[in-house]
Order: C-alpha cells, then sequence, then structure tokens
C-alpha cells in the first residue's frame, strides 16, 4: 500500500534485519548468563524482598 | 558489624495510597459517565463540557495517570526503601513529587473538560502541563535514583529494575511525543504531521502502555506478591530474561497500532513478529508469579490480597497473549477500531492494574497503620464483584466488536453492503453497551466497599509515620569476588541505568529514524492543499470537542471500508495534518471523504441534533456551536505557526487570513440562509462546517479535474 514510501528511504531495510540480529543476539547472551549463574546469588536474590522484616 | 539506625517514611505512601483510592474513584465515576453515555445521550448532561468527547479523555487520563500512577508511586516507594534498606533520599523530594502530580492531575481534570487538548491519546494535555509532567518525572527520578546510591543492600532486586526502566523510559517517550509549538499558552501543534505524527504517537501510545502500565506494575508483582505470600518468587533466573527480553522488545513492537492503516509492510511484519515474540517474556512472567504460590494455594482460598493478585496476574497473561494476537493482519483486520480493543485494554486495566493495586491496598494499609484489615469478608465481597464486573465488561465489549466488525464488512450476494448505515451497527450493539456499564457498576462497587474497608483499618489502626530500621552499612570493596557480569551490572545502578537507557533507545531509534525519515519521503500530493483558515479554526473545533474519539479518519484498503466510505486513505492527504485525526475507535462512522457528502444544511441540523437527522443516534448535540462566536484572534498566530512547521502559506498570509475567512464563512452562513437558517458568519458551526466539507476533498475526481 504504502510501502514505497518506505523503501524510497536509502538503506532502509538495514533496520528490521539490524533490529532484529541484535535483539536474538541479546536474548542469547541474557539466556546464557542466567542459566550460568551461581545457585547461592540466585537464592540471596530470591531471598531479598523478604528479610527486610526486623 | 555495627548497624545503622534509620527510618522508612511510611507517611508519602500513605499519602499516595489515599490519592490512589481517591483518583480511583473519581476515574471510575467518569468511566461510567461515558459507559451510558454511548447508551443514554442524555447522560452528556446537555453541556460542552461533559460530552463524551471531552471526558471519555478524562476518564483515560484519570484512570492511567492519576489512578495508575498514584499506586505505582505507592508501591515504588514502599518497595524501593525496603529493598535498598534506606529511607527515600529526599522527604522534601517526595513531597515536591507528591504535591506536583497531584497538580498535574487537577490542572487535567480543569483543562480537559474545557476542550483544552493536543487530541494525541494519552496524550493530550497541552504544553504547559507537559513540561509539569517532565519537571516533575525528573524529581522523581532525583529522588530514586538518590535512594538506590545511598542504599545498604548491596544487590538490586529484580523490582528495581523495573522501576529504573520505567522512569527511564517513560521521560523518553514523554519528551519525544510532546515536542510541539505553541501558539499561545492553551494551544500548540505538534512539529510532527500526518504519517509521522502517527508514527511518533503510537511509538508513544504503546510504549506507555509497557511501561506505565506494565514495567512498574511487574516491579510491584516481583515485590509484594512473594511478600503477600511470604515465599520467594518462584525463578529469579526466568525473572532476569523476563526483565531484559521484555524492555528490549516491547519498545520496538510499536507499528502494529497502525496495521493496516499508511504503514509499510515491513514495519507491519516486524510490530507482528516481535509482538509475537513477546508472548515468551509475558508469559515467562505470569507462570513466575503464578508458580510462586505452588504449594500455597490454601493461603489463596483464606488471603484476599493473594485472590487479588492471582487474578491480576492472570488478567496479565491473558491480556499479553491477546496483545500479539491483534497485532496479526487477519486478526487486526476485525479488531481494529472496535470495541475489541477496549475489551482488550479493560482486562488490562480493570484486571492487571486495578486488582495488582487493590491486592497491594489490602496488603499495605494494614501495615502501615499496624493493625488488622477491618473486615476479610468485605475484601472478599469486594474481590467477587470485581471480578464479576470485569467478566461483565469483556464479555459484552468483545461480542459487540466481533458483532459489529462482522456487520461493517457483510455483504449480500448482489455485493452490496448488507448494512450501509452504519447506524444500524450501533443500535445493534447498544445492549451490549448496558451490559458494559452494568459491569462497571459492579467493579465500582466493589471499590467503593474497599475504600470503606481501608478506611476502618485506617481508623482502628495508627500511622506509623516513620518505621523504624536498621541494617548494616554497604560495604562497597567487598572481597567477595563478583562472579557473574550480571551481578557486575546490577549492583551498580548508575551503569544499569545507562544500559537500559542505551537499549532504549537503540530499540526506540531503530523504529523511530525510518519515521523521521519517510517525511522527505512521502510525495506530496499537488492537489492536497493547506487548510484555509476557516477550515484551520473548524479543525481545532474539531479537536476541542473530542470528534476523533470517536470517528476515525483512515479509510483502509479493504472493499468493505472503500464501498461504505469511499477511496482509501492516501499518506499524501495528510501532509498538512498538525496533529493527524486518524482516531482509533469507530463509535461513529469515518469521517475522511465527508466533504462534500451532505449539504451544510445537513451538517447544521446534524449538529444541533443529530437524532433530528438520524434518529437512535448516540452522538451528543453540539448546539452550543451554533451560538458560540469564533475566537479569531488566533487565527494569525495559528497561520504563523503552521508555516513554521512547513506548511507552505504564502509570507503575509496571516494578515489577510481573518480576511479570507470572513469570505468563506459568508459563503457558508449565506448558503445556510438560502434554507432559512440564519446564522452569523461568526458562529462556531460555520467554522466545523468549513472543516467537515473539506474533509478528503482533495484527491476527489472533480477537484483535480480528471475525468
Amino acid at each position: 500500500m504504502f510501502q514505497h514510501y518506505f523503501e524510497l528511504i536509502d538503506g532502509v531495510e538495514i533496520y528490521p534485519v539490524f533490529s532484529l540480529i541484535v535483539f536474538v543476539t541479546f536474548f542469547v547472551i541474557v539466556s546464557v548468563w542466567s542459566l550460568k549463574a551461581d545457585k547461592s546469588y540466585l537464592k540471596e536474590m530470591e531471598m531479598l524482598p523478604l528479610d527486610d522484616e526486623k | 558489624m555495627e548497624l545503622e539506625k534509620f527510618s522508612y517514611d511510611n507517611k508519602i505512601v500513605r499519602n499516595f495510597a489515599v490519592a490512589t483510592v481517591v483518583w480511583g474513584i473519581v476515574g471510575m465515576l467518569v468511566g461510567l459517565i461515558v459507559a451510558s453515555q454511548l447508551f443514554a445521550p442524555v447522560m452528556n448532561l446537555s453541556n460542552q463540557y461533559t460530552t463524551f468527547g471531552r471526558i471519555r479523555p478524562l476518564h483515560t487520563n484519570a484512570v492511567i495517570f492519576a489512578f495508575v500512577g498514584n499506586a505505582i508511586f505507592m508501591g515504588i516507594y514502599y518497595s524501593l526503601q525496603r529493598l535498598c534498606k534506606a529511607r527515600m533520599f529526599s522527604d522534601a523530594l517526595s513531597k515536591l513529587h507528591f504535591w506536583g502530580w497531584q497538580t498535574i492531575i487537577l490542572l487535567a481534570a480543569v483543562t480537559l473538560p474545557l476542550g483544552i487538548t493536543t487530541s494525541k491519546e494519552y496524550a493530550e494535555l497541552e504544553w504547559p502541563i507537559d513540561i509539569l509532567i517532565a519537571l516533575v518525572w525528573v524529581i522523581f527520578a532525583i529522588n530514586m535514583f538518590g535512594t538506590i546510591v545511598k542504599r545498604r543492600e548491596k544487590h538490586m532486586y529484580v523490582a528495581i529494575w523495573f522501576y529504573i526502566a520505567t522512569v527511564i523510559t517513560v521521560a523518553v517517550l514523554h519528551i519525544v511525543n510532546s515536542i510541539e509549538l505553541p501558539v499561545n499558552l492553551l494551544k500548540s501543534y505538534p512539529v510532527y504531521a500526518g504519517v509521522q505524527d502517527a508514527l511518533v504517537q503510537w511509538w508513544y501510545g504503546h510504549n506507555a502502555v509497557a511501561f506505565f502500565l506494565t514495567t512498574p506494575f511487574l516491579g510491584l508483582m516481583y515485590y509484594f506478591l512473594p511478600k503477600a505470600a511470604n515465599r520467594p518468587i518462584y525463578s529469579y533466573r526466568l525473572s532476569i530474561i523476563h526483565f531484559w527480553s521484555l524492555i528490549f522488545i516491547y519498545i520496538w513492537a510499536g507499528p502494529h497500532h497502525l496495521l493496516y492503516t499508511s504503514l509499510p509492510d515491513w514495519a507491519q511484519s516486524l510490530g507482528t513478529v516481535f509482538s509475537i515474540m513477546l508472548i515468551a517474556p509475558s508469559w515467562g512472567g505470569m507462570i513466575n508469579g503464578l508458580l510462586t504460590l505452588r504449594g500455597a494455594w490454601d493461603k489463596v482460598r483464606e488471603m484476599p490480597v493473594l485472590k487479588f493478585m492471582v487474578v491480576a496476574v492472570t488478567a496479565y497473561g491473558m491480556a499479553t497473549f491477546e496483545g500479539p494476537m491483534l497485532s496479526l493482519k487477519n486478526v487486526n483486520a476485525i479488531a481494529h477500531f472496535t470495541d475489541w480493543i477496549v475489551a482488550h485494554v479493560h482486562v488490562g486495566a480493570l484486571g492487571w492494574n486495578g486488582f495488582l493495586t487493590f491486592g497491594i491496598l489490602y496488603w499495605l494499609i494494614p501495615r502501615l497503620y499496624k493493625t488488622d484489615l477491618y473486615s476479610n469478608k468485605m475484601a472478599n465481597f469486594h474481590f467477587w464483584i470485581g471480578t464479576l464486573g470485569i467478566v461483565f465488561y469483556a464479555a459484552s465489549m468483545y461480542w459487540a466488536g466481533i458483532t459489529q466488525s462482522l456487520m461493517w464488512k457483510q455483504f449480500t450476494p448482489e455485493g452490496l453492503l448488507q448494512y450501509p448505515n452504519f447506524l444500524e451497527t450501533v443500535i445493534k450493539i447498544i445492549p451490549l453497551y448496558m451490559i458494559r456499564a452494568f459491569g462497571g457498576v459492579l467493579y465500582f462497587i466493589g471499590v467503593i466497599v474497599m475504600t470503606y474497608n481501608l478506611y476502618k483499618t485506617a481508623k482502628q489502626g495508627k500511622l506509623v509515620a516513620n518505621e523504624d530500621a536498621e541494617a548494616p552499612p554497604m560495604i562497597l570493596n567487598s572481597p567477595e569476588k563478583i562472579k557473574t557480569k550480571h551481578r557486575l551490572i546490577e549492583s551498580r545502578p548508575g551503569q544499569f541505568a545507562l544500559i537500559a537507557a542505551v537499549l532504549v533507545i537503540i530499540g526506540g531509534a531503530v523504529e523511530i529514524i525510518p519515521t523521521l525519515l519517510i517525511k522527505s519521503n512521502i510525495p506530496t500530493i499537488s492537489s492536497v492543499k493547506p487548510y484555509t483558515p476557516l477550515e484551520l479554526q473548524g479543525r481545532d473545533i474539531y479537536i476541542r470537542e473530542g470528534c476523533n474519539n470517536c470517528h476515525s479518519q483512515m479509510i483502509r484498503p479493504f472493499r468493505s471500508e472503500t464501498e461504505r466510505y469511499g477511496e482509501y486513505s492516501k499518506a499524501g492527504e495528510f501532509v498538512y495534518d498538525h496533529p493527524f485525526l486518524w482516531g482509533s475507535k469507530r463509535t461513529g462512522p469515518d469521517l475522511q471523504r465527508e466533504g462534500k457528502k451532505y449539504p451544510n444544511l445537513w451538517h447544521f441540523y446534524h449538529m444541533e441534533n443529530p437524532r433530528n437527522i438520524s434518529p437512535g443516534s448516540i452522538m451528543p448535540a453540539y448546539d452550543w456551536l451554533i451560538t458560540q462566536d469564533l475566537d479569531i484572534s488566533t487565527t494569525e498566530g495559528k497561520v504563523n505557526v503552521m508555516r513554521k512547521l512547513g506548511v507552505p502559506y504564502p509570507e503575509g498570509y496571516e494578515k489577510i487570513s481573518n480576511e479570507e475567512l470572513l469570505k468563506q464563512a459568508d459563503e457558508i452562513s449565506k448558503d445556510l440562509a438560502k434554507n432559512d437558517i440564519r446564522v452569523n458568519n461568526n458562529k462556531e458551526i460555520i467554522a466545523l462546517i468549513a472543516y467537515l466539507q473539506r474533509l478528503g476533498t482533495d484527491i476527489k475526481v472533480d477537484n483535480i479535474g480528471v475525468k
């Protein structure tokens, strides 16, 4: 319908391609991080909201 | 280790809680009024300040920024202090933040009924208030980051990440979408026009939902749900993935709000793909919340707080599943412009935001007042009547949306529209509008009961304004080795905020750069001319009355639409539209090709009382337009500002603009006089008619002389 207006922009394809690559990369990195995160640390973080009461 | 003594500021939390409840009641009450206006036009109360077009934005603003906004601040001020083991950075800033925010809300409550609006959904407030919002937001940000910096807890719990992302992103969104050029104190035009303005607006609109209604509430969920259930969150790992993927892709999924309007395919596909990917982290969040309660469902049965939270998290899951579905082209083709969308947002607002807020209030108030909840029974009653209200609301609106959409698209075997009269499709769903209002009443009753219950709770206890606490100071150079990179980040709020900001900005930029470039790439249609001064003034009346709340100006390239409304919309037709007025809901028919469809006379009678022309119409009467004088003192300024924004009015045109205006007004006034309607050329109705008659005519064949 109006895609040719966007197509007139020089090198417009780069944006969706760029965003897709960045997102996928980022998602993989975050997943690997969280899977490798060490258990005691996670435990500590999980308990954070609960041990503030005196 | 030496323990430091300090106290938590509970009073500010209490104040935000009171504001949450008070504005919640106001916002929902206005919601009930607008809901009833859709089946009983008399509820427009026969005056210009309470018509649907003006108070529907009041409802949305009150609920989003006043009710939900104050709830966010309430929850953040409570949880942030405790998670940081520190009092808020500055009591003075806390107070400034509180009173500044309430002032903004008050200004909104005054200006919107007065018709002072930019017409941009969820960003209707005019430029002086926009500036105030930015200032108060900065105060909030300083207060929050200050607290984080002086915290005694080394690690930042996941809730705080959500808060940080919220603060940064909302600031970016608000500023980019509010760039406007003032005509005077109460009127401005956005620098963007047409397609570009629409893209920026819905980049904002979508992300406002993400970063005002979703991320802060997820932060609250990650704090208050474990607190209320007294057990840790199911998976901290999942929360990391949830957070990062959510903020990263949410900001990129904007284009889907404009599917099938003048957007290129790739942007549509991009939005669709990202929206579908959003299901994963969103459901991750929901599952994380629900599984936190594993083995504790007996508690859910006993504690109203948990009941509210379970329904809230479930509603979040449903709404975030539905959102991506709505971005599919074929689903969107049916749902867009209908009550389906209204149902969708209310599952989010009533279920997710509302119920989580109620759950937090029931948990929080007894703690602030060191007492027990006055009545568990009442809270249970609130839960059930509220849930029932949501069911009535959502079911009726889904039904109405789908019914109407199918009627719009229904052709006879001969290939003609089965329901050529738009009104027929409205009258059909009026009973459903009544059921919706009934659902709203149920929900509202629940809120009133809650208010009483919380009041009694506060009454029987005593506010602990400053709650004593103690904690060891944070040791900066901990000998403990930092083992994961993520720990490295989240123990350093500055860097963390920076990364979050960079991500949001990259995401936003990827979406917005093509948008900014598109302006020079939209071919101007030579027959599309700037509005005449009279039409410009008429357009501003259209904006003032909020006509765009019910009428779209965007004909999609479907046969059912071109058959009903005429030639589909072209991007080049909107190049002088500051702001765009595409609308997002068709409670009335599209007006893009309204120009020259009916004589001036028709419009006059129709505005005077729509039911004289179309029996059964639910549009309010606009009879004051006939008696009120048009303010032409602004014409020159408006032409000037428009020229600065790139609308090609010739140099010096502003000087003769009022002359031109009166000339055109005279013609309309004379035309009406021919039909025995005596109306002076200086009345507002004349300007509005001029605008309506211009709509979509630029590219009509007889206008460009093509045979």
